[in-house]
């Protein structure tokens, strides 16, 4: 299969919203444009699955290489593995459900759903990419079109929120952009160049002290992605002042990118640095973790609830990758999915509740469940999920990085993995404050029954993303099945690096 | 051997009543909705009695069997989670008692329940709880018992906050939840070091590899000690704080009172007879390990026990709230059931606390079961909870007194009914293990006694009329439907009947039938004691008179003590509300606020400020340009000079 595909649908799917005026024509497009990246993703993960079964052991499948910029040893390579394929699953589910709770844009639906498609653009082509560079390029093409969502369908202090992200994540590109040129300048391939490839990269063994140079710059600029702790204050920011499904996007995909960026490049390609630099890495997640679910607590905006709640949750990403054994990155990975999915049903359910009472407020709320029983089970739902109820994807993710976690046994590491586990009781207390005071209690303003409840756009998007959430909770194995090989293959790597 | 497939039915009826309840939504299915859950319910109960019926008649020695697990997520090579259904005594007798009660509160839930506006809604809970409930007890792996835990811990939130446009409820069912999930953070710890230390999350092997004195397992997780206990040690202790907090033991008991804010015939499933009895399983479900390998856990298990049993009854005598004294007679019960775990031993007539915990947890769930059925019948017809509303309701009545009457006498243990059998193991075997112990325990059965029946007097008997100002009697409600008598007469039939079971045969902590000899002498001191508890009970409260007030006032403040549980609810307030939110959550986020984004934006202003400098470079002439220019060129080539000379 081409995975180019991947890329050009968006890219298709954008360029002709462009063609059109009328609100009907460019959602029906959008949606239809979804639509079919979601069934490519389908296919892809079909053809995926026959050639694992006819036994092709071949770290990456679906190979093709284009050169880009011979001379500099550029090229375009793509490729996928379990990993990235889940990654990619992930990215589709979300902007099919994105694209359905923005049914209703009226400001410049068309240059909003082009947005929506080149970002959509840049995470596949990002999850794709085999070329350091290559995945450069998707990272910033995935970074703009956020800045204009927020400056411009954005609410709140939008236009403060929208530089800061913007300002924060390009920092985080040109750390990102540097700790390459690193590699690029320590590699040679087989005819003495030097060469941006990953798998190429991977078989080289780099200096000690190179790495530790150029590992920090990699991580933490890709922890700004990720927000990695003292790195993500663009997280409450950026979300609470993005239009509903930009948000989604963020924290679904985005966030994602910065995650998969850490172990993929940095973590996989240096290994050693990785090992070396490992207390801090798990201090500072651990630190997230928990300072981000206690800052959760004191929020009463609903949206600054799940940002903050983000922080704590993308902390167990990086505690995952931080403790570099197989368990803890399948931890790390599983949360990786598990949140984006998650957080997305989380923002699309906050979207449409202000959509109808005009306040994210947790004091001017109340009581929803009577006006509202899906939009408000969704809610519970995503809370649930949230604070790691069986059943639902958070559990599953959260438990696997603890398990994995508790393998490394340092005291530094144990005091990190019983500080994250604190923070499962610190959720339940921030998710259930606000369901309590949202969904249940007392009706706070009898006009918010007005609007009804959710219309099929929105039903849908819910339904989507709630499949995922409960295929991954109830079937675990079936993810852990198709990313299970490629982290033996990333710890095998690392385990060999390591031993010399 | 029980049929796989009738073992795999008994969980999955509840299960797909669930999901098309559930599904079905608040509207649609409604008036079908408590029949077809009721219906799955009584299949399961049949399914379980014979299941049980088969396995305890068949084999004699009865050793834990997994009869079907799957993997269900793989961790690393040796661990995982394993989903499946265990076969053992105690499973089996579980699988009786949880599909019983549930049968019963599904029943009588179609007359108390009837009316209300999310009755699809309150039978798709009920249904989610089964299962729940039921997939905890029949768990292979620890790992499973606590995806379980925690989901009979949620269903248990949504019934709490069932009423949800009630604050109280709302906050009864958060507290609920946040308190028990505390308990689970130890747990899930207890979990990680045992399942780790053990290399294996599987209850046989991990109970196999913890109980050989000479398995390297157990030898790597006793040596070596973290703050004065082993690993071992601490996995243990960390597991039953788990159990504690699933069991309101005392300091985790908070929620349990608050809990009664859910409907009653819930109190009666979840909070009385089967969800907080999840703690007393998991100790004994881990036994073997917590008697050979580690004596002092087993300790702390018994001290808990003790405690929250004396504790609770001296609460109990001083609530108002008739579902609350039933709560913390609930709590007290619960902390029988555990001490006698707790003083038992391994194997042969050591073992008998471990036999007389577990029939005492069975006998409890049908007295329990009845008494909170019985109050709920009260309360539907009085719209209260509150003693002070009822009084002289015998004649109004009859089934429901007569019920709570044999509930009473049950769980007073006055024989032959059922509590007699199960409370007299317990002594006896307190008795051979510990006389302070055994003290302590005579008392706990004497307040019992005693509020149970000052319950029963205030209830039924007290004032003639029956008739409060406040809340007048509902006259054409009369006792509710037949679906709720049923359910109180087959559980005092129950009730009566439970002691006679020869439970030493089936349950055992080692698995062969352990023959319980009980001398009537023995029995004497407690109904002696009990008989008096009634007594005093029948002088200060059976006709209405001043002598309860006169008593309060001459110990007014002990009374204020009991009355306000020992202000544990306040202690724990004062450390949420002026420690954890002020001190820690509050600066974090003031930190995140002022100090890291403020950083953020104190570079982004500096930014700004550079630029605004440097900006003033840009004139515009021509003139200005060439001479950086030229300013440039001469630097560089100095520069160039300097380097290649």
């Amino acid at each position: 299969m081409n995975l180019h595909l991947l890329v050009a649908l968006p890219v298709v799917t954008a360029l002709f919203l462009l063609l059109l005026r009328d609100l009907r024509q460019i959602r029906l497009i959008a949606l239809i444009g979804s639509i079919v990246q979601l069934g490519a993703c389908f296919l892809l993960l079909d053809s995926y699955l026959d050639v694992r079964a006819a036994g092709i052991t071949e770290p990456v499948l679906f190979k093709s290489s284009a050169a880009w910029f011979p001379s500099l040893g550029i090229s375009f390579t793509t490729g996928v593995d379990g990993i990235s394929l889940a990654m990619i699953l992930l990215s589709a589910l979300v902007v099919l459900a994105g694209v359905l709770v923005s049914w209703n844009t009226e400001h410049l639906p068309r240059e909003y759903f082009f947005l929506l498609m080149l970002l959509s653009a840049g995470a596949y082509g990002f999850f794709i990419s085999l070329d350091l560079f290559t995945m450069f390029f998707f990272l910033e093409v995935a970074v703009i079109p956020k800045f204009l969502l927020i400056g411009v369908w954005g609410s709140g202090r939008k236009d403060a929120s929208a530089l800061k992200l913007a300002l924060m994540l390009m920092a985080g590109s040109a750390l990102v952009f540097v700790g390459m040129l690193g590699l690029y300048f320590n590699s040679a391939d087989s005819f003495g160049a030097h060469t941006f490839d990953l798998e190429t990269l991977s078989m080289q063994a780099m200096s000690l002290n190179q790495q530790l140079m150029f590992f920090p710059l990699l991580f933490i600029g890709f922890g700004i992605f990720g927000a990695l702790f003292p790195f993500h204050t663009w997280v409450p920011d950026g979300h609470s002042s993005a239009p509903t499904a930009a948000s989604m996007f963020l924290a679904g995909i985005s966030m994602k990118l910065g995650g998969y960026g850490c172990l993929r490049v940095a973590a996989y390609l240096m290994p050693e640095a990785a090992n070396y630099y490992a207390p801090v890495i798990i201090t500072l997640a651990a630190i997230a973790v928990l300072y981000g679910a206690f800052a959760t607590l004191m929020q009463t905006d609903l949206k600054y609830i799940n940002a903050y709640s983000s922080v704590s949750h993308c902390g167990f990403v990086l505690l995952g990758i931080g403790m570099l054994n197989q368990t803890a990155i399948t931890g790390a990975i599983l949360q990786m999915v598990s949140h984006g999915l998650m957080t997305a049903l989380f923002f699309a359910a906050i979207g449409m509740l202000y959509q109808r009472t005009h306040t994210r407020m947790v004091s001017q709320l109340g009581g929803l469940l009577r006006f509202m029983p899906f939009i408000s089970t969704v809610f519970v739902i995503a809370g649930l999920c949230s604070l790691g109820l069986p059943g639902l994807s958070g559990f599953v993710a959260e438990m696997t990085v603890f398990m994995g976690a508790w393998e490394k046994h340092d005291t530094l590491s144990r005091v990190a993995t019983i500080a994250s586990c604190a923070s499962i009781v610190v959720t339940a207390v921030y998710i259930l404050r606000a369901t309590g005071k949202v969904i249940f209690g007392p009706v706070a303003d009898a006009h918010h029954g007005e609007a009804g409840d959710a219309c099929w756009n929105e039903k849908l998007a819910a339904g989507v993303l709630l499949a995922g959430i409960l295929i991954i909770g109830i079937t675990p194995f079936l993810l852990t099945q198709l990313i299970q090989p490629d982290i033996e293959r990333i710890m095998f790597n690392i385990g060999r690096d390591l031993a010399y | 051997m029980p049929s796989l497939n009738n073992l795999l039915l008994i969980l999955l009826l509840p299960f797909c009543s669930f999901l098309l309840l559930g599904l079905a939504g608040r509207k649609r299915l409604s008036p079908l909705a408590g029949i077809l859950g009721t219906t799955s319910l009584f299949i399961s109960a049949l399914l379980s009695v014979h299941s049980a019926w088969t396995y305890f008649s068949s084999t004699s020695s009865h050793k834990p069997e997994v009869a079907w697990s799957m993997n269900w997520l793989q961790f690393s090579d040796s661990l995982s989670i394993d989903m499946g259904v265990l076969v053992d005594p105690i499973s089996m007798m579980m699988l009786v008692v949880v599909t019983v009660v549930s049968f019963m509160v599904h029943l009588y839930s179609l007359g108390y329940m009837k009316g209300d506006e999310r009755f699809t809604t309150y039978y798709a809970y009920l249904s989610l709880f089964t299962f729940s409930m039921l997939g905890l007890v029949v768990s292979v792996n620890l790992f499973q018992i606590y995806m379980f835990w925690e989901l009979v811990g949620v269903s248990s939130f949504l019934l709490i906050g069932f009423y949800y446009d009630k604050p109280s409820a709302v906050s009864a069912s958060k507290k609920a939840f946040i308190v028990t999930r505390f308990a689970d953070l130890g747990f899930l710890i207890g979990i990680l070091i045992l399942g780790h230390g053990a290399e294996t999350l599987d209850f046989n092997t991990l109970i196999a590899r913890l109980t050989d004195p000479s398995s390297p397992w157990l030898g790597a997780l006793s040596a070596g000690s973290f703050l004065g206990a082993s690993a071992l040690t601490w996995g243990l202790l960390l597991v039953f704080m788990g159990g504690a907090g699933k069991s309101a033991m005392f300091p985790l008991h908070i929620w349990l009172p608050d809990a009664m804010e859910g409907p009653t015939p819930v109190s009666a499933l979840i909070h009385a007879a089967t969800m907080v009895v999840a703690g007393v399983y998991l100790v004994a479900r881990l036994f073997p390990v917590f008697a050979i390998a580690c004596p002092v856990a087993l300790d702390v298990v018994l001290w808990t026990g003790i405690i929250s049993s004396v504790f609770a009854a001296l609460i109990a005598c001083a609530q108002t709230d008739i579902k609350r004294v039933l709560a913390y007679s609930t709590m007290s019960q619960i902390g029988y059931m555990m001490f006698a775990l707790g003083l038992s031993g391994y194997g042969g007539e050591a073992g008998l606390g471990y036999t007389a915990s577990l029939f005492h947890l069975f006998t409890h769930a049908f007295f329990k079961a009845l008494l909170f059925l019985g109050a709920g019948a009260v309360i539907h017809m009085v719209h209260s909870n509150e003693i002070k509303d009822m009084g002289g309701l015998r004649k109004r009545m009859p089934v429901t007194h007569l019920a709570f009457l044999i509930g009473c006498l049950a769980i007073a243990g006055i024989p032959p009914f059922a509590g007699f059998f199960s409370k007299e193991e317990i002594l006896t075997a307190a008795y051979a293990a510990n006389p302070v112990i055994y003290w302590i325990a005579l008392i706990t059965a004497g307040l019992t006694a005693f509020y149970m029946f000052r319950l029963y007097y205030l209830i039924f008997w007290s004032r003639e009329s029956g008739v409060s100002n406040a809340h007048p009697v509902d006259e054409h409600h009369g006792e509710g439907t037949i679906s709720m008598k049923l359910p109180l007469l087959l559980l005092s039939v129950g009730a009566v009947i439970a002691g006679l079971v020869p439970f030493g045969n089936y349950v055992s902590s080692d698995g062969t039938p352990l023959h319980i000899h009980l001398h009537i002498g023995d029995a004497v001191l407690p109904v002696l004691i009990a008989l008096t508890g009634i007594g005093i009970a029948t002088y200060f409260y059976k006709t209405e008179s001043s002598k309860p007030a006169k008593l309060m006032q001459s110990m007014r403040v002990f009374y204020m003590t009991l009355h306000n549980k020992f202000y544990i609810d306040e202690i724990y307030l004062f450390i949420t509300k002026n420690i954890v939110f002020p001190l820690i959550g509050r600066p974090a986020a003031w930190f995140d606020k002022f100090v890291i984004d403020g950083t953020v934006i104190a570079i982004g202003r500096t930014t700004d400020r550079i630029a605004e400098t440097v900006r003033v470079m840009q004139t515009g002439r021509v003139q200005d340009y060439a001479l950086f220019f030229i300013a440039s060129l001469i630097t560089l080539a100095v520069f160039a000079i300097y380097l290649f000379h």
